[in-house]
Parts: structure tokens; C-alpha cells; sequence
């Protein structure tokens, strides 16, 4: 084949984006050596004195670090675990939905909120959250007192995960239904004529049929354990409910930018960049190794 | 297909559909109310009277809505924003993923470049020497901030769905132009670009709705709210909540005092970009994100 020489072509074509992500990715990373500086803006980078591990041994003795590691986890583990069953179960419904023009209306309708910017979404949920919104009025009308809602730190996790859950649910069921539409017709039709019943079919036909990619989707939220979600919850919270409600990309927003603690707010970013890293390398790994997929 | 019709079946049928347009009606009545608050009055807004519909219809906030020019001023940043990122992602993303796709046989360096790319996309120095490193560019205040650090964010991903799909196209279409002694440059922008609409769709409607979504670049990088684009300022003028409010008292004034019908509307604005562009792409981006990720 006539390709020799086509490599010089080749890097020709990588130059422009290599240039944007060196100038745009690779340059910021090397700023991680502020967390092991006393970081003196005025002398940059490079006059800074070099303290070593010191802010990393400070972060682990402030109880607000622990604090916001622990609200972290446990906001990330109960969105994977939601977001892997209720697309799923939503998936298998839709699925079932013999109606073909019925079933796209309802998908193009639960989309929809994937689409949208969680500063949107943040100010449509405080309405309806709110203290006199619609939510409120309707357990009136049952006799039950009104809630402030984002203002009480002890719902204010599950607030976050019910409508994480909600917005993506929509967007997360198109691979579950690629994968229904991958499972063989025959298999269903050999099922009906053994005699199943529909429920029998999902049991033995249709679950069987996505369990690699529910494992897959499973095994690649691994890397999602310290993503809790900064635009959800920056654009949700408020004092009140930051005992539950910080987490690790949150208060280093207010550790660095507000009250300009660089090292500190540096030094926990890049723990959680390091973590993170290993976790969705570990996932990678363990998605080549239980189901052969790679990402390219 | 053999799938009996019985009773029993007929009325799972019914219950499945009243369970699906009722999901999908969560989907869509958040966001229903919100327009129906935008065009009620202040007062039964700050009464908590409207629910479904309208309380005394009128267009009073659209009218006071059209007197600030901040609001267009950032829609218009907004806008700006979307055609740079988008146009510079639909450039890059076939340029970068056509030699990429190749194997090390065609294109020996393509493993090293391949990985580097991945570890662009896996971690990053954190929000300080991010922000630290914009300031040093000297790009504080300027529109290519924002394109070009949210887009050097979101682009890795959309390579790998192209090259994904670029490597499900036959490989004998590029054999065949090879042999008519058709060139690199040639292949991809006749041949590979006009066979991957789906994917190129789905990347660009990816780019768009992110950089008409992302706020927090605009909070960091725009040091006056005359340079906010759409979503930040609606973050900082609607949504975000003074960070002094320590009481539940406080927290709930704060939302008796904000003008919630003019904020129903601005929020009512913001979205209606991204509700007219994804229910024209749903067919290309569900098939390109299926072919792209999804591999047999």
C-alpha cells in the first residue's frame, strides 16, 4: 500500500490540538508543586520556598478535610449505585414498550434534563423546594408541615442523589438499550415457544442479554467514587448544610478562590486528582479483564 | 413475534404505560413550573399560590427582563462562547482522531501519543494551578479563556468516540482511494468527515451544550460580571446563595426577598438554546454514541 510518507502527514494533522491540550492541560499540572511550597504569589512558582509535605500533614489534622472527604464518598457511592439500577430498571420498562412512536416520545422527553446546566436545574429545584413552592403546598394539602428543604442538613445528601439520579437517569438508559436491541429475536421467540411468559422472558432471555453491559457500566463508575458532582452541589447548597453537603471540589473552591489559601486548597485537589486517577486506571484495567472492552 | 396478547398481558401493558408517562412527566413539570411562575404576579409568586398554571397571566417579567442588559449582554457572550468552541472542536476532533485511529503498523507513534492523550483526560492539576496558570497567560477577562480550557476539558472524550467510530468504517473504502493514489489529506476530508456525520454530530452537540452549560470558567477567569457569559451570571445573580446566611431564618427570607418571577424568566431563557437543538440530534447522537462506545 501506497502509505509510506504519510506519517509526517500524520503528526502535521496532531499539531494544532497537542499545542491546545500541552498549553491548556499539561502546563497547569505542573502547578501541583504548590502544594509543596509556602506559595508566595508574589514570587510564583518559581521563587517560592519549598516546604515539602508539611501542607499535606496540616490537611490531615483539620477535622474539615475529613469531613468533606467522607460527605464526598458517600454522596459518589449512592449516585453510582442509582445511577446503575435506575436506568436499568427504566431501560427494561421501555423495553417491554411495544408502541414504537409512544416509546421514542417518552425517551426524547427524559432526556431532557441531561441536556440542562445544573445552574439552571439548581434554580428550578430551589422553586419547587422551596419553603412556599409546589412540593410544599402538596403536603399541605395533606395536613403536614412545611420543610426547608435545602436548608436541613440531614436531607440534604439524598436531595442531591434523588435529583442527580433524576437528570441523568434519561441520557443513561440509550446504552442499556443498545444492548436490548443487541439480544437475538430467536431467543425470545425459542422462549414463547417453550411457553414463557413475559416475565419469565426477562428473567431468562433479556437480563442474561445485558449482564456484560451492566457489569461494564459498573466496573467503569469505579472511577466516579470522588466525583460527587461540583456544579450539582455548588449550585444547590448553602451554609446551612455544609456539615453534609461540602465536598472535596466545593470546599476547595472556597479553600483557594475565596479565602486564598492556595497550598491547602492545591494540596487536596491533587490528593484527589492522584486517588482519582488510580481508580479509573484500576477500572479501565478491570473492564479489559472482565469484558474485554477498551476505550480505543 | 410470538409474545401472547392475553388479558393479563393487555393490562401489564397499561400499567407499564402509566408508569413511563409518569416518570416522563417528572421530566417535564419542574420545568413547566418554573414558565408558569415566570408569567405570574410578584405577589402570588411570594405567595406560594401558583402550582400548574399561571396565577394573574401576565408578561410583566419578559417586559422587565428586555430592560436588563446584562442578561443579552451574556447571552450574547454566551453565544460567542458556543460558535468558537464548537467550530474549534468540529476542526480538531477529525484531525486528531484520523491519524489516531490507525494502528502502530501505519503510524508508529501513535501508542505514545494515544496514552498522553488519555492521561490529559484522566487527571489534572486541580482548580488552583489551573487558575494560576490562565492569570499567567494573561487571559483573565478574555472570551478564549473559556473556549479554550473548557474545550481542552471536553475534547480527549470526543476523540475517542471518533476514533471508535472511524474504526468501524470499512477498511476498504481507504484501500480502494489508496490505490486511486488519494493522499492523507485527501482520505480524511473526502472520504472519513462526510461518512461520520452521526459521530461529528454527536461531538458538536456534546460541545455546544457544554459550553453554553458551563459556569464555573466564568466565575473564575471573568473578574467583572460584564464579561459573564449566560450561566454564570444567572449562577451568581439567581441560583448562588450569600455565603453569610447561617440561619434557617435568614435562608428562608433570602428566598422571599429575590424577584422569583424575573428569575423564573431569565431561567426560562437560558434554556430554551439547548431545548431547540438536542430533539433534532437525538437520531445522530444516540447512533453515535452507541457506535462509538460500544464495541462488538
Amino acid at each position: 500500500m501506497k502509505t509510506k510518507g504519510f506519517a509526517k502527514h500524520y503528526y502535521l494533522m496532531l499539531v494544532p490540538g497537542f499545542v491546545w491540550l500541552i498549553l491548556f492541560s499539561i502546563v497547569p499540572m505542573f502547578g501541583i508543586v504548590i502544594a509543596f511550597q509556602s506559595y508566595n504569589p508574589g514570587q510564583g512558582v518559581f521563587g517560592s520556598e519549598f516546604v515539602g509535605l508539611e501542607t499535606f500533614k496540616y490537611m490531615f489534622t483539620l477535622n474539615d478535610t475529613m469531613n468533606v472527604f467522607y460527605n464526598t464518598i458517600f454522596i459518589a457511592i449512592m449516585k453510582i449505585i442509582g445511577n446503575l439500577i435506575v436506568p436499568l430498571v427504566f431501560a427494561l420498562m421501555l423495553n417491554e414498550l411495544r408502541y414504537i412512536g409512544l416509546k421514542r416520545s417518552i425517551q426524547t422527553i427524559v432526556y431532557l434534563p441531561h441536556f440542562l446546566s445544573w445552574v439552571i436545574l439548581g434554580g428550578v429545584l430551589l422553586d419547587i423546594f422551596a419553603y412556599q413552592g409546589p412540593i410544599n403546598q402538596l403536603l399541605g394539602m395533606f395536613g403536614m408541615e412545611p420543610v426547608l428543604f435545602f436548608g436541613r442538613a440531614d436531607l440534604f445528601p439524598f436531595l442531591v442523589v434523588g435529583s442527580d439520579i433524576w437528570k441523568e437517569f434519561g441520557f443513561n438508559t440509550i446504552i442499556y438499550l443498545a444492548a436490548l436491541t443487541g439480544i437475538n429475536p430467536a431467543l425470545y421467540e425459542a422462549a414463547g415457544i417453550d411457553g414463557a411468559n413475559r416475565l419469565k422472558m426477562l428473567w431468562h432471555v433479556t437480563l442474561p442479554g445485558i449482564r456484560t453491559t451492566a457489569v461494564l457500566l459498573a466496573v467503569l463508575s469505579l472511577g466516579n467514587v470522588l466525583n460527587a458532582g461540583f456544579d450539582q452541589i455548588f449550585n444547590l447548597y448553602n451554609p446551612l448544610v455544609y456539615s453534609t453537603g461540602d465536598i472535596i471540589d466545593t470546599w476547595v473552591y472556597r479553600a483557594g478562590l475565596l479565602n486564598l489559601q492556595y497550598e491547602l486548597a492545591t494540596a487536596v485537589g491533587l490528593l484527589k486528582s492522584v486517588v482519582g486517577f488510580i481508580l479509573i486506571s484500576l477500572s479501565y484495567y478491570l473492564a479489559y479483564k472482565f469484558t474485554n472492552y477498551r476505550i480505543f | 413475534m410470538l409474545r401472547s396478547k392475553s388479558l393479563s398481558s393487555r393490562m401489564a401493558d397499561i400499567v407499564l404505560i402509566t408508569i413511563l408517562a409518569l416518570v416522563a412527566l417528572t421530566c417535564i413539570l419542574p420545568l413547566w413550573y418554573t414558565l408558569s411562575l415566570s408569567l405570574s404576579s410578584k405577589t402570588a409568586a411570594a405567595a406560594g399560590a401558583v402550582a400548574l398554571w399561571p396565577v394573574d397571566f401576565n408578561f410583566d417579567s419578559y417586559k422587565q427582563l428586555l430592560q436588563d442588559s446584562q442578561f443579552f449582554k451574556s447571552f450574547w457572550i454566551s453565544i460567542q462562547r458556543v460558535v468558537l468552541g464548537a467550530g474549534l472542536n468540529f476542526i480538531i476532533v477529525p484531525l486528531m482522531a484520523y491519524p489516531l485511529s490507525k494502528t502502530v503498523k501505519d503510524f508508529k507513534g501513535r501508542n505514545v501519543l494515544m496514552w498522553t492523550l488519555i492521561f490529559t483526560m484522566l487527571f489534572n492539576g486541580g482548580l488552583i494551578p489551573l487558575y494560576l496558570t490562565i492569570k499567567g497567560y494573561g487571559l483573565m477577562n478574555s472570551i478564549w479563556a473559556l473556549v479554550l480550557v473548557g474545550g481542552a476539558q471536553t475534547i480527549v472524550f470526543n476523540i475517542i468516540l471518533t476514533i471508535n467510530f472511524f474504526r468501524n468504517l470499512p477498511k476498504s473504502l481507504e484501500e480502494a482511494a489508496l490505490v486511486d493514489g488519494a493522499g492523507p489529506w485527501y482520505i480524511l476530508f473526502k472520504l472519513y468527515i462526510p461518512l461520520s456525520i452521526p459521530v461529528l454530530a454527536t461531538v458538536s452537540l456534546f460541545s455546544i451544550v457544554y459550553h453554553w452549560n458551563e459556569f464555573l470558567y466564568g466565575l473564575i477567569f471573568m473578574t467583572r460580571e460584564e464579561f459573564y457569559p449566560l450561566q454564570t451570571y444567572i449562577q451568581q445573580l439567581v441560583v448562588s446563595v450569600d455565603p453569610s446566611t447561617m440561619t434557617e431564618d435568614q435562608y428562608k427570607r433570602m428566598s422571599e426577598l429575590s424577584n422569583r418571577t424575573l428569575d423564573a424568566a431569565k431561567i426560562f431563557i437560558a434554556m430554551i438554546p439547548v431545548l431547540l437543538v438536542y430533539p433534532f440530534l437525538q437520531k445522530y447522537f444516540i447512533h453515535g454514541i452507541t457506535l462509538g462506545s460500544v464495541k462488538e
